[in-house]
């Protein structure tokens, strides 16, 4: 996993609440196989005009010109400044993917739905959750300042906007992991012999589960 | 020992380790695999030179990308039918179970779980599904994982987990005529908003829960995702343990009696106190019909789409204007008076037995009206099919002038080549009203069963109750 530790770019604002994955991601893309290659797809319904498939040249689509993402500077756009809910729907990673395919590092916003949260941490994505109030502000910051760059740091846990600063939450344990690119799965295995004495712990108190 | 819930007490028996902060590596006992949310997932335990930790935990089934026609022409779109194969060769080469197309008990994966008794109460039940929350009915803790979790747990068959907190919803009385659980929960998200559970785990209670078969449980707790709850569950009762016995999977004779035994635990303290308690009266619930693009826009049927401009909270009101904007509607309108051009039975919600039976009672002697352009049954296995065709269900429905498919996801999600055209709209038995869900521009109506027969009648949408009295 790529390790985040501070992180400087500019921000799209995305001013809907329940953001769900299904819009993040249509489905014909969830066919693909592979993990990468997402990020054209990213918000397809809002970004095209005409309706894409995995085996469409997305060079030769109807671009929205009015979408955000398809605007200077936001197609360069790193963090994506969101409402309330987002993520929300599918458990599907490829939502993240086509995040951090596109080049996001982080998504704001007031809160998020628990698996998109989840999957972020395990691809390098770190989702931020801020009081509404503060969101509000962000939005206004955005909107009066054309391709305004934050910068979000995780030592200190801190979103820098300006000559404004907000501190933000996060459990230990993933920050760890983040910070330093960890692999759960190797972590995990550390644990290995636990695991096992678990199992025959668990077989004699209910063997009808093995 | 202090006084535990039941989401407590299915945490705390799967708790391997825990990290300082609380973080919990949770063991699993079974993890359900389909095709879309896996093959990356295999594609890293080869590249890291992994095996699963314990095959015999997997049960895996292809559902989103099969075609509910005719099954023995295979897939015609070859992106869908790569994935299909990907997972066959998957199972395959790592030796794990399979129900593969072909096979009888093949169907959503949320639905044969159950049907096999692989789902049993007590269990850790994951799946790369945010709908796994299903399983949560048999007093199962169920939830959803992404892909880089189904790697996690194939290779250590166990999760990093935080521990939720814990919400009691409680339906509390009897419904009235015609309330079905899919009401129920629709009314409960209407309530909670779908967020309202996010970061809990709900159980549901009440006597209106208690009363419900488990079929009508598993409906609620498929929908808890759509309140924002990774898991929802219902405490064991005597309607669990007769449903479960009996399956392939579920244990027999004296190791049933053990396990029996074990199961009645499966229930909260008396004591035990929730972050956060619900109640609905389900004596106010009426039939309802969604009317935007997310599952908290709901309403009776016998009301009016609302009006944004009533509504304080900007961001809210705003999403709602887009939501009418998208769904082609005015706010005002009667909802019994929108006209339906698509009807969708089926999806790992409402397409078990009971479900189709619910509809076929409606359709039974009645015509779809003249302006559906197309409405569909499809059943969530093949043996919910077996059963159907044994009761007669499948004449009542091509009589009626439904078409009566093969199991699958089919067009709640509209990965096959089941689908809305942009604009249509479609009075649907499934979980999601997002946003092109069912094909790009799709308008999509969340209902229940008998609604949804109810409405490819009348051709737009109706009290069922009115329906089946004016007869
Ligand atoms: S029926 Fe729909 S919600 Fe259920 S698993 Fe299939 S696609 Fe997902």
């Amino acid at each position: 996993m790529q390790a985040f530790t501070r992180h400087t770019g500019i921000v799209a604002a995305l001013d809907r609440p329940n953001v769900d994955t299904d819009a993040i991601i249509p489905k014909q893309y969830l066919k693909s196989i592979k993990r990468s290659g997402f990020g054209p797809n990213a918000f397809d319904d809002w970004r095209y005009l005409d309706e894409g498939a995995p085996d469409i040249d997305n060079s030769t689509r109807r671009v929205n010109p009015d979408f955000i993402l398809n605007q200077q500077p936001y197609d360069k756009a790193t963090i994506l400044l969101g409402r309330e809910n987002f993520g929300c729907g599918s458990s599907r990673e490829h939502a993240v993917w086509a995040l951090t395919d596109f080049g996001f590092r982080s998504v704001i916003a007031p809160s998020f739905a628990d698996i998109f949260f989840n999957n972020s941490f395990k691809n390098g994505l770190l989702p931020i959750a801020l009081d509404a109030a503060i969101i509000d502000g962000l939005f206004d910051k955005v909107e009066n300042e054309k391709g305004v760059e934050f910068t979000v740091d995780l030592e200190s846990q801190t979103v820098t906007a300006g000559v404004d600063v907000y501190s933000f939450e996060i459990d230990d344990f993933r920050k760890y992991c983040m910070l330093n690119g960890y692999d759960d799965i190797g972590l995990t295995l550390q644990h290995a012999e636990l695991i096992r004495a678990y199992e025959q712990d668990r077989k004699q108190k209910a063997p009808w589960l093995f | 020992m202090a006084a535990r819930t039941l989401y407590d007490k299915l945490w705390d028996d799967h708790v391997v380790r825990s990290e300082d902060d609380g973080t919990a590596l949770l063991y699993i006992d079974r993890h359900l695999v389909h095709e879309v949310t896996s093959p990356q997932a295999f594609e890293g335990l080869r590249i890291a030179g992994r095996k699963p930790w314990r095959t015999s935990s997997i049960l895996a089934v292809p559902d989103h990308n099969v075609p509910t026609t005719d099954r023995s022409v295979g897939i015609e779109d070859p992106v869908s039918r790569l994935q299909v194969e990907t997972l066959d060769n998957n199972c395959r080469e790592f030796g794990l179970t399979e129900f593969d197309m072909s096979d009888v008990r093949q169907g959503i994966v949320h639905v044969i779980g159950p049907e096999q008794g692989a789902t049993l109460p007590g269990m850790t039940v994951v799946c790369g599904d945010s709908h796994t929350s299903t399983h949560g009915a048999f007093g199962a803790l169920a939830f959803g994982i992404g892909t880089s979790e189904v790697e996690h747990v194939l290779a250590t068959q166990c999760l990093l987990q935080n521990k939720s907190k814990n919400m009691l919803v409680s339906v509390d009385g009897r419904v009235p005529e015609g309330v079905t659980a899919k009401d129920i929960v629709l009314a409960i998200i209407g309530e909670l908003g779908t967020a309202g559970g996010t970061g809990y785990a709900i159980e549901f209670g009440g006597d209106a829960i208690r009363a419900l078969s488990m079929e009508g449980r598993m409906t609620v707790c498929n929908m808890a995702i759509e309140a924002g709850a990774r898991a929802g569950m219902v405490a064991v009762d005597a309607t669990t343990i007769e449903y479960v016995q009996n399956r392939p999977y579920a244990p027999q004779g004296e190791m049933l009696d053990r396990a029996i035994e074990s199961w009645q635990q499966l229930h909260t303290d008396k004591d035990a106190v929730f972050d956060k308690l619900v109640h609905i009266d389900a004596a106010t619930i009426r039939p309802q019909v969604t009317w935007g693009t997310s599952p908290e826009m709901v309403v009776a049927v016998d009301a009016k789409v609302p009006d944004p401009d009533t509504v304080d909270d900007h961001v809210k009101a705003d999403g709602m204007r887009k939501a009418l904007a998208y769904m082609g509607l005015e706010a005002g309108t009667p909802i019994n008076e929108i006209p339906v051009d698509k009807v969708f039975i089926g999806s790992c919600t409402n397409s078990r037995i009971e479900d189709l039976r619910a509809a076929a009672k409606v359709a039974r002697g009645r015509k779809v009206a003249d302006n559906i352009k197309l409405a569909l049954v499809v059943p969530g296995s093949g043996l919910v099919k077996q059963q159907a065709e044994a009761e007669g269900l499948d004449k009542v429905y091509v009589e009626a002038g439904l078409e009566w498919r093969e199991p699958g996801c089919s067009m709640c999600l509209a990965m096959n080549a089941d689908r809305l055209e942009p604009g249509e709209r479609c009075a649907s038995t499934s979980n999601r009203n997002f946003e092109g869900r069912q094909g790009q521009g799709g308008r999509t109506h969340l209902l229940s069963p008998a609604m949804a027969a109810a409405a490819a009648v009348a051709g737009h949408f109706v009290d069922v109750n009115d329906l089946m009295s004016d007869n």
